[in-house]
């Protein structure tokens, strides 16, 4: 699965996007972050503060206990400053 | 009902007007610009909007699709800006079309004060101090959560 990065989160990981492979067992965004963060220092470091985490599963907005299973993109980014 | 999101400028009278021009007799219209500030106690000399446009299309239509049922109105329209914007610059478009003002009031600030928690923009300000990302508002989350 395809994960995009934004803003503040993209910055300091220094990537916008990348590909991943998870295993089974990690079924919802907060198994993914978590995940993601057991394999890099940076990341875990980055999302540290999880609530400043938003998330949407192939475009559309969720929460960190939604299921990622049969997702093509995972969207990772801070709290939307729009308007 | 509809939602433009776009790095291209846009023209606000000429969107009111066409907005006024399809309104069939409709008795209230409220139009809503916001526009890059910049004070003499807080210069900014540029604001960049990072988006993720599939999700902004998708949350756009959601929030216009709430505020026209919820105030019953004839039109909306939502119009955003992403990119590199100068001060004075138009950023966003709220227009609401309704039978009474009320609705078309009510309407245009529950759609921006959705648009400001739930649309997927990223803004940075540059200054004379440097760059940086803006905050989000805890003002902002509660301005939206009046309306829940």
């Amino acid at each position: 699965m395809k994960i995009l990065y934004f803003a503040w989160l993209r910055e300091r990981l220094n990537r916008g996007e990348e590909d991943v492979s998870p295993p089974a067992e990690v079924a919802t965004v907060a198994d993914l972050i978590d995940w993601l963060a057991a394999r890099d220092e940076a990341f875990a470091h980055a999302v540290e503060k999880r609530a400043l985490i938003k998330a949407a599963v192939d475009a559309k907005l969720v929460k960190h206990d939604a299921s990622i299973a049969g997702a093509h993109t995972i969207a990772l980014f801070p709290p939307m400053t729009g308007g | 009902m509809s939602v433009r999101v776009s790095t291209e400028s846009f023209d606000p009278g000429a969107e009111v007007n066409a907005f006024l021009k399809a309104a069939n007799g409709a008795g209230a219209a409220v139009t809503f610009t916001g526009v890059v500030r910049s004070r003499p106690d807080d210069p900014i000399t540029a604001l960049t909007l990072e988006c993720y446009p599939e999700l902004a299309s998708n949350q756009l239509t959601a929030i216009v699709d709430l505020a026209s049922a919820r105030f019953n109105l004839l039109a909306a329209t939502v119009i955003h800006r992403y990119g590199t914007l100068g001060p004075g610059e138009p950023i966003v478009q709220v227009m609401t079309l309704s039978p009474h003002r009320d609705a078309a009031f009510k309407a245009a600030e529950f759609l921006m004060d959705y648009l400001k928690t739930d649309a997927p923009f990223w803004k940075q300000e540059t200054g004379p101090k440097g760059t940086h990302w803006v905050e989000a508002k805890t003002e902002d989350d509660v301005a939206k959560a009046r309306w829940e």
